[in-house]
Protein backbone atom coordinates (compact mmCIF):
# COMPACT_ATOMS: atom_id res chain seq x y z
CA UNK A 1 0.00 0.00 0.00
CA UNK A 2 1.27 3.47 -0.82
CA UNK A 3 1.30 5.97 2.00
CA UNK A 4 -0.43 8.45 -0.30
CA UNK A 5 -3.31 6.02 -0.70
CA UNK A 6 -3.58 5.56 3.05
CA UNK A 7 -3.65 9.33 3.56
CA UNK A 8 -6.35 9.66 0.90
CA UNK A 9 -8.38 6.91 2.54
CA UNK A 10 -8.16 8.48 5.98
CA UNK A 11 -9.12 11.93 4.66
CA UNK A 12 -12.16 10.89 2.66
CA UNK A 13 -15.41 11.99 4.35
CA UNK A 14 -13.60 13.15 7.46
CA UNK A 15 -15.72 13.57 10.59
CA UNK A 16 -15.15 16.41 13.06
CA UNK A 17 -13.63 15.30 16.34
CA UNK A 18 -14.92 15.74 19.87
CA UNK A 19 -11.98 17.54 21.50
CA UNK A 20 -13.30 17.15 25.01
CA UNK A 21 -13.53 13.37 24.66
CA UNK A 22 -10.44 12.59 26.76
CA UNK A 23 -11.49 14.74 29.71
CA UNK A 24 -15.13 13.69 29.58
CA UNK A 25 -14.29 9.99 29.44
CA UNK A 26 -12.17 10.37 32.57
CA UNK A 27 -14.98 12.15 34.44
CA UNK A 28 -17.45 9.47 33.43
CA UNK A 29 -14.96 6.85 34.60
CA UNK A 30 -14.39 8.46 37.98
CA UNK A 31 -18.14 8.82 38.60
CA UNK A 32 -18.73 5.20 37.64
CA UNK A 33 -15.80 4.06 39.77
CA UNK A 34 -17.10 5.97 42.81
CA UNK A 35 -20.61 4.56 42.48
CA UNK A 36 -19.27 1.04 42.01
CA UNK A 37 -16.94 1.33 45.01
CA UNK A 38 -19.70 2.69 47.27
CA UNK A 39 -22.05 -0.06 46.14
CA UNK A 40 -19.51 -2.80 46.74
CA UNK A 41 -18.48 -1.41 50.13
CA UNK A 42 -22.08 -1.03 51.23
CA UNK A 43 -23.18 -4.46 50.01
CA UNK A 44 -20.08 -6.30 51.20
CA UNK A 45 -19.31 -4.54 54.47
CA UNK A 46 -22.14 -2.12 55.29
CA UNK A 47 -21.63 1.39 56.64
CA UNK A 48 -20.54 2.00 60.23
CA UNK A 49 -23.52 2.09 62.60
CA UNK A 50 -22.37 5.21 64.49
CA UNK A 51 -22.02 7.22 61.28
CA UNK A 52 -23.90 10.25 62.62
CA UNK A 53 -22.00 10.74 65.87
CA UNK A 54 -19.64 13.70 66.05
CA UNK A 55 -16.50 11.66 66.61
CA UNK A 56 -17.29 9.36 63.68
CA UNK A 57 -18.01 12.34 61.45
CA UNK A 58 -14.74 14.05 62.33
CA UNK A 59 -12.69 10.99 61.40
CA UNK A 60 -14.83 10.27 58.35
CA UNK A 61 -14.10 13.81 57.18
CA UNK A 62 -10.36 13.31 57.66
CA UNK A 63 -10.40 10.01 55.78
CA UNK A 64 -12.50 11.43 52.96
CA UNK A 65 -10.39 14.58 52.71
CA UNK A 66 -7.27 12.43 52.33
CA UNK A 67 -8.83 10.09 49.78
CA UNK A 68 -10.53 12.85 47.79
CA UNK A 69 -7.31 14.89 47.81
CA UNK A 70 -5.42 11.91 46.39
CA UNK A 71 -8.08 11.20 43.76
CA UNK A 72 -8.43 14.84 42.73
CA UNK A 73 -4.70 15.31 42.26
CA UNK A 74 -4.31 11.96 40.51
CA UNK A 75 -7.07 12.95 38.08
CA UNK A 76 -5.20 16.06 36.95
CA UNK A 77 -2.11 13.93 36.34
CA UNK A 78 -4.05 11.27 34.47
CA UNK A 79 -5.65 13.89 32.20
CA UNK A 80 -2.25 14.67 30.77
CA UNK A 81 -0.88 11.12 30.97
CA UNK A 82 -3.76 9.92 28.78
CA UNK A 83 -2.37 12.05 25.94
CA UNK A 84 0.79 11.41 23.88
CA UNK A 85 3.77 13.12 25.48
CA UNK A 86 1.72 14.04 28.57
CA UNK A 87 4.52 12.77 30.79
CA UNK A 88 6.82 15.57 29.69
CA UNK A 89 7.60 18.32 32.19
CA UNK A 90 5.60 16.60 34.89
CA UNK A 91 6.55 17.26 38.48
CA UNK A 92 5.56 14.35 40.67
CA UNK A 93 5.94 16.31 43.90
CA UNK A 94 2.34 17.48 44.20
CA UNK A 95 0.90 13.96 44.37
CA UNK A 96 3.08 13.16 47.40
CA UNK A 97 1.63 16.10 49.36
CA UNK A 98 -1.54 14.42 50.72
CA UNK A 99 0.55 11.47 51.89
CA UNK A 100 3.06 13.79 53.56
CA UNK A 101 0.30 15.71 55.35
CA UNK A 102 -1.26 12.53 56.72
CA UNK A 103 2.14 11.22 57.81
CA UNK A 104 2.93 14.48 59.61
CA UNK A 105 -0.48 14.51 61.34
CA UNK A 106 0.06 10.88 62.34
CA UNK A 107 3.46 11.69 63.82
CA UNK A 108 2.03 14.63 65.79
CA UNK A 109 -0.79 12.50 67.07
CA UNK A 110 1.61 9.74 68.18
CA UNK A 111 3.92 12.31 69.77
CA UNK A 112 1.15 13.73 71.91
CA UNK A 113 -0.11 10.34 73.10
CA UNK A 114 1.42 8.12 75.78
CA UNK A 115 3.64 5.36 74.41
CA UNK A 116 1.32 2.70 75.84
CA UNK A 117 -1.41 3.76 73.40
CA UNK A 118 0.79 3.61 70.31
CA UNK A 119 0.20 0.03 69.37
CA UNK A 120 -3.56 0.42 69.52
CA UNK A 121 -3.43 3.67 67.52
CA UNK A 122 -1.34 2.09 64.77
CA UNK A 123 -2.85 -1.38 64.53
CA UNK A 124 -6.45 -0.53 65.39
CA UNK A 125 -9.14 -3.18 65.44
CA UNK A 126 -9.40 -4.05 61.81
CA UNK A 127 -6.04 -3.50 60.13
CA UNK A 128 -6.29 -6.77 58.24
CA UNK A 129 -9.78 -5.97 57.00
CA UNK A 130 -8.55 -2.58 55.79
CA UNK A 131 -5.49 -4.10 54.13
CA UNK A 132 -7.66 -6.55 52.18
CA UNK A 133 -10.77 -4.45 51.56
CA UNK A 134 -9.24 -1.40 49.91
CA UNK A 135 -7.39 -3.37 47.19
CA UNK A 136 -10.40 -5.64 46.61
CA UNK A 137 -12.88 -2.77 46.35
CA UNK A 138 -10.36 -1.07 44.03
CA UNK A 139 -10.57 -3.77 41.34
CA UNK A 140 -13.69 -2.43 39.60
CA UNK A 141 -12.57 1.24 39.81
CA UNK A 142 -9.19 0.15 38.40
CA UNK A 143 -10.81 -1.59 35.44
CA UNK A 144 -12.93 1.50 34.74
CA UNK A 145 -9.91 3.84 34.96
CA UNK A 146 -7.90 1.64 32.61
CA UNK A 147 -10.82 1.62 30.17
CA UNK A 148 -10.85 5.42 30.23
CA UNK A 149 -7.09 5.76 29.70
CA UNK A 150 -7.25 3.30 26.81
CA UNK A 151 -9.66 5.69 25.08
CA UNK A 152 -6.77 8.15 25.02
CA UNK A 153 -3.22 7.46 23.89
CA UNK A 154 -0.76 7.22 26.79
CA UNK A 155 2.90 7.03 25.84
CA UNK A 156 4.28 6.28 29.30
CA UNK A 157 2.36 3.15 30.13
CA UNK A 158 3.73 2.34 33.58
CA UNK A 159 3.16 5.86 34.82
CA UNK A 160 -0.35 6.03 33.35
CA UNK A 161 -1.04 2.61 34.91
CA UNK A 162 0.30 3.81 38.26
CA UNK A 163 -2.03 6.81 38.30
CA UNK A 164 -4.99 4.66 37.26
CA UNK A 165 -4.11 2.43 40.24
CA UNK A 166 -3.75 5.45 42.51
CA UNK A 167 -7.21 6.71 41.54
CA UNK A 168 -8.70 3.25 42.04
CA UNK A 169 -7.07 2.98 45.48
CA UNK A 170 -8.23 6.48 46.45
CA UNK A 171 -11.81 5.88 45.33
CA UNK A 172 -11.82 2.57 47.14
CA UNK A 173 -10.48 4.17 50.34
CA UNK A 174 -13.27 6.75 50.11
CA UNK A 175 -15.87 4.00 50.06
CA UNK A 176 -14.16 1.93 52.74
CA UNK A 177 -14.02 4.98 55.03
CA UNK A 178 -17.80 4.80 55.39
CA UNK A 179 -17.43 1.35 56.93
CA UNK A 180 -14.20 1.65 58.88
CA UNK A 181 -14.45 2.34 62.63
CA UNK A 182 -10.73 2.68 63.28
CA UNK A 183 -10.49 6.33 64.19
CA UNK A 184 -6.84 7.31 64.55
CA UNK A 185 -4.46 9.28 62.38
CA UNK A 186 -1.61 6.74 62.49
CA UNK A 187 -4.06 4.06 61.35
CA UNK A 188 -5.15 6.21 58.40
CA UNK A 189 -1.57 7.03 57.45
CA UNK A 190 -0.38 3.44 57.56
CA UNK A 191 -3.31 1.36 56.33
CA UNK A 192 -5.11 3.82 54.07
CA UNK A 193 -1.89 5.35 52.74
CA UNK A 194 -0.19 1.97 52.46
CA UNK A 195 -2.99 0.22 50.58
CA UNK A 196 -3.36 3.15 48.19
CA UNK A 197 0.38 2.92 47.49
CA UNK A 198 -0.03 -0.83 46.90
CA UNK A 199 -2.76 -0.15 44.34
CA UNK A 200 -0.44 2.36 42.66
CA UNK A 201 2.39 -0.17 42.41
CA UNK A 202 0.01 -2.80 41.02
CA UNK A 203 -1.16 -0.27 38.41
CA UNK A 204 2.42 0.55 37.44
CA UNK A 205 3.17 -3.15 36.98
CA UNK A 206 0.01 -3.83 34.94
CA UNK A 207 0.05 -0.61 32.88
CA UNK A 208 2.41 -1.73 30.10
CA UNK A 209 0.31 -4.82 29.44
CA UNK A 210 -3.14 -3.26 29.79
CA UNK A 211 -2.57 0.07 28.07
CA UNK A 212 -0.69 -0.87 24.88
CA UNK A 213 -2.18 0.54 21.71
CA UNK B 1 8.12 28.57 17.37
CA UNK B 2 8.99 27.52 13.81
CA UNK B 3 6.94 28.33 10.74
CA UNK B 4 6.43 24.62 10.19
CA UNK B 5 4.91 24.18 13.65
CA UNK B 6 2.54 27.13 13.07
CA UNK B 7 1.45 25.82 9.67
CA UNK B 8 0.97 22.25 10.79
CA UNK B 9 -0.89 23.26 13.93
CA UNK B 10 -3.28 25.37 11.84
CA UNK B 11 -3.89 22.35 9.62
CA UNK B 12 -4.46 20.16 12.69
CA UNK B 13 -7.01 22.56 14.18
CA UNK B 14 -8.88 22.69 10.87
CA UNK B 15 -8.77 18.91 10.55
CA UNK B 16 -10.24 18.50 14.04
CA UNK B 17 -13.18 20.60 12.83
CA UNK B 18 -13.68 18.09 10.02
CA UNK B 19 -11.83 19.87 7.19
CA UNK B 20 -10.85 16.95 4.93
CA UNK B 21 -8.46 18.94 2.72
CA UNK B 22 -6.56 20.19 5.77
CA UNK B 23 -6.43 16.66 7.17
CA UNK B 24 -5.06 15.32 3.93
CA UNK B 25 -2.44 18.03 3.67
CA UNK B 26 -1.47 17.51 7.33
CA UNK B 27 -1.07 13.74 7.03
CA UNK B 28 0.78 14.16 3.76
CA UNK B 29 3.30 16.59 5.22
CA UNK B 30 3.68 14.61 8.43
CA UNK B 31 4.28 11.40 6.51
CA UNK B 32 7.29 12.96 4.78
CA UNK B 33 8.75 14.11 8.08
CA UNK B 34 8.06 10.73 9.65
CA UNK B 35 9.72 8.94 6.73
CA UNK B 36 12.97 10.86 7.26
CA UNK B 37 12.71 10.37 11.03
CA UNK B 38 12.17 6.61 10.89
CA UNK B 39 14.86 6.04 8.26
CA UNK B 40 17.37 7.83 10.48
CA UNK B 41 16.25 5.94 13.58
CA UNK B 42 16.29 2.52 11.93
CA UNK B 43 19.79 3.15 10.64
CA UNK B 44 20.86 4.29 14.10
CA UNK B 45 19.76 0.98 15.66
CA UNK B 46 21.38 -0.99 12.85
CA UNK B 47 18.26 -2.03 10.93
CA UNK B 48 17.54 -1.54 7.24
CA UNK B 49 15.36 1.32 6.03
CA UNK B 50 13.00 -1.09 4.24
CA UNK B 51 10.72 -1.16 7.29
CA UNK B 52 10.52 2.62 7.51
CA UNK B 53 7.41 2.86 5.35
CA UNK B 54 5.55 0.32 7.51
CA UNK B 55 6.32 2.48 10.53
CA UNK B 56 5.27 5.67 8.72
CA UNK B 57 1.88 4.12 7.99
CA UNK B 58 1.47 2.82 11.54
CA UNK B 59 2.20 6.30 12.86
CA UNK B 60 -0.13 7.98 10.35
CA UNK B 61 -2.94 5.62 11.34
CA UNK B 62 -2.24 6.31 15.02
CA UNK B 63 -2.24 10.07 14.46
CA UNK B 64 -5.55 9.77 12.65
CA UNK B 65 -7.22 7.46 15.17
CA UNK B 66 -5.92 9.34 18.21
CA UNK B 67 -6.36 12.88 16.92
CA UNK B 68 -8.94 13.56 19.66
CA UNK B 69 -6.11 13.36 22.22
CA UNK B 70 -4.39 16.46 20.83
CA UNK B 71 -4.79 19.38 23.23
CA UNK B 72 -5.04 22.61 21.13
CA UNK B 73 -3.43 24.62 23.94
CA UNK B 74 -0.18 22.70 23.36
CA UNK B 75 2.20 22.80 20.38
CA UNK B 76 1.75 20.04 17.83
CA UNK B 77 5.36 18.91 17.37
CA UNK B 78 5.79 17.23 20.79
CA UNK B 79 2.47 15.42 20.37
CA UNK B 80 3.51 14.03 16.98
CA UNK B 81 6.93 13.17 18.32
CA UNK B 82 5.49 11.27 21.31
CA UNK B 83 3.35 9.14 18.97
CA UNK B 84 6.20 8.60 16.49
CA UNK B 85 8.60 7.55 19.22
CA UNK B 86 6.02 5.35 20.95
CA UNK B 87 5.38 3.51 17.68
CA UNK B 88 9.13 3.14 17.07
CA UNK B 89 9.74 1.62 20.50
CA UNK B 90 6.67 -0.59 20.15
CA UNK B 91 7.94 -1.78 16.76
CA UNK B 92 11.41 -2.57 18.09
CA UNK B 93 9.94 -4.41 21.06
CA UNK B 94 7.72 -6.51 18.81
CA UNK B 95 10.81 -7.40 16.84
CA UNK B 96 12.76 -8.15 19.98
CA UNK B 97 15.40 -5.57 19.21
CA UNK B 98 17.49 -4.26 22.02
CA UNK B 99 15.84 -1.11 23.33
CA UNK B 100 19.05 0.05 24.95
CA UNK B 101 20.15 1.17 21.52
CA UNK B 102 17.29 3.61 20.96
CA UNK B 103 18.88 6.99 21.50
CA UNK B 104 16.94 9.65 23.36
CA UNK B 105 15.83 12.28 20.91
CA UNK B 106 14.39 15.77 21.05
CA UNK B 107 10.86 16.51 19.89
CA UNK B 108 12.14 18.74 17.07
CA UNK B 109 13.88 15.78 15.47
CA UNK B 110 10.62 14.38 14.19
CA UNK B 111 10.12 17.49 12.06
CA UNK B 112 13.78 18.00 11.16
CA UNK B 113 13.89 16.58 7.65
CA UNK B 114 11.58 16.00 4.74
CA UNK B 115 11.67 12.78 2.70
CA UNK B 116 9.40 12.73 -0.29
CA UNK B 117 10.46 9.35 -1.74
CA UNK B 118 7.31 7.81 -3.15
CA UNK B 119 7.14 4.68 -1.10
CA UNK B 120 5.08 1.61 -0.65
CA UNK B 121 4.75 -0.45 2.52
CA UNK B 122 4.52 -4.21 2.63
CA UNK B 123 0.82 -4.03 3.57
CA UNK B 124 -1.90 -4.68 1.07
CA UNK B 125 -4.93 -2.83 2.38
CA UNK B 126 -7.47 -4.61 0.18
CA UNK B 127 -6.19 -7.95 1.42
CA UNK B 128 -6.17 -6.83 5.06
CA UNK B 129 -9.69 -5.47 4.65
CA UNK B 130 -10.94 -8.95 3.82
CA UNK B 131 -10.11 -10.00 7.35
CA UNK B 132 -12.49 -7.42 8.82
CA UNK B 133 -16.07 -8.29 9.76
CA UNK B 134 -18.58 -7.62 6.95
CA UNK B 135 -20.08 -4.44 8.40
CA UNK B 136 -16.70 -2.76 8.93
CA UNK B 137 -15.48 -3.84 5.50
CA UNK B 138 -18.58 -2.53 3.75
CA UNK B 139 -18.61 0.78 5.67
CA UNK B 140 -14.92 1.54 5.02
CA UNK B 141 -15.14 0.54 1.37
CA UNK B 142 -18.24 2.65 0.76
CA UNK B 143 -17.21 5.81 2.61
CA UNK B 144 -13.43 5.76 2.53
CA UNK B 145 -12.60 4.08 -0.76
CA UNK B 146 -15.63 4.81 -2.94
CA UNK B 147 -16.33 8.22 -1.41
CA UNK B 148 -20.05 7.68 -0.77
CA UNK B 149 -21.82 9.79 1.84
CA UNK B 150 -22.64 8.22 5.18
CA UNK B 151 -26.33 8.05 4.23
CA UNK B 152 -25.57 6.27 0.96
CA UNK B 153 -23.22 3.88 2.72
CA UNK B 154 -25.89 3.11 5.33
CA UNK B 155 -28.20 2.19 2.50
CA UNK B 156 -25.64 -0.01 0.75
CA UNK B 157 -24.45 -1.84 3.87
CA UNK B 158 -27.84 -2.17 5.54
CA UNK B 159 -26.70 -0.23 8.62
CA UNK B 160 -27.94 2.89 10.36
CA UNK B 161 -25.96 6.09 9.78
CA UNK B 162 -24.43 5.98 13.25
CA UNK B 163 -23.76 2.29 12.63
CA UNK B 164 -21.69 3.22 9.58
CA UNK B 165 -19.64 5.73 11.59
CA UNK B 166 -19.03 3.25 14.41
CA UNK B 167 -18.05 0.55 11.92
CA UNK B 168 -15.59 2.86 10.16
CA UNK B 169 -13.94 3.83 13.42
CA UNK B 170 -13.72 0.27 14.72
CA UNK B 171 -12.65 -0.99 11.30
CA UNK B 172 -9.74 1.45 11.10
CA UNK B 173 -8.69 0.51 14.62
CA UNK B 174 -8.77 -3.17 13.68
CA UNK B 175 -6.83 -2.43 10.48
CA UNK B 176 -4.19 -0.59 12.52
CA UNK B 177 -3.91 -3.61 14.81
CA UNK B 178 -3.63 -5.98 11.83
CA UNK B 179 -0.91 -3.80 10.32
CA UNK B 180 0.97 -3.73 13.61
CA UNK B 181 0.76 -7.50 13.87
CA UNK B 182 2.00 -7.94 10.32
CA UNK B 183 5.00 -5.71 10.89
CA UNK B 184 6.90 -8.43 12.63
CA UNK B 185 9.95 -9.85 11.03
Amino acid sequence: MKTDDLVALLSTNLEPVDRKAVVRTLYVAIATAAIAALGIAFAGLGFRPDLTTTRALIYLTIKLAFAIGVVGLAMTYLMSLARPGGERRMSLFLIVVPFLIVLILAAISLGSAPRAHWERMIVGDEWLECLLSIPIIAIVPFAVSIWAVRKGAPTNLSRAGAFAGLIAGGVSAMAYALHCTDDSLPFIALWYGGTIVLCTLAGAALGPRLLRW
Amino acid sequence: MTTLEIELKALMLASLEGDAAAHRSLLDRLSRRLRAYYKAKLVAVGRGIAEAEDLVQEAILAIHLKRHTYDPREPLTPWVHAIARYKLIDFLRRNRASLAEVPIDEADEVMARDDNADAESTHDIRRLMQRLPKGMQCAIEAVKLDGLSVAEAANRCGLSESGVKVNIHRGLKTLAALIARETRT
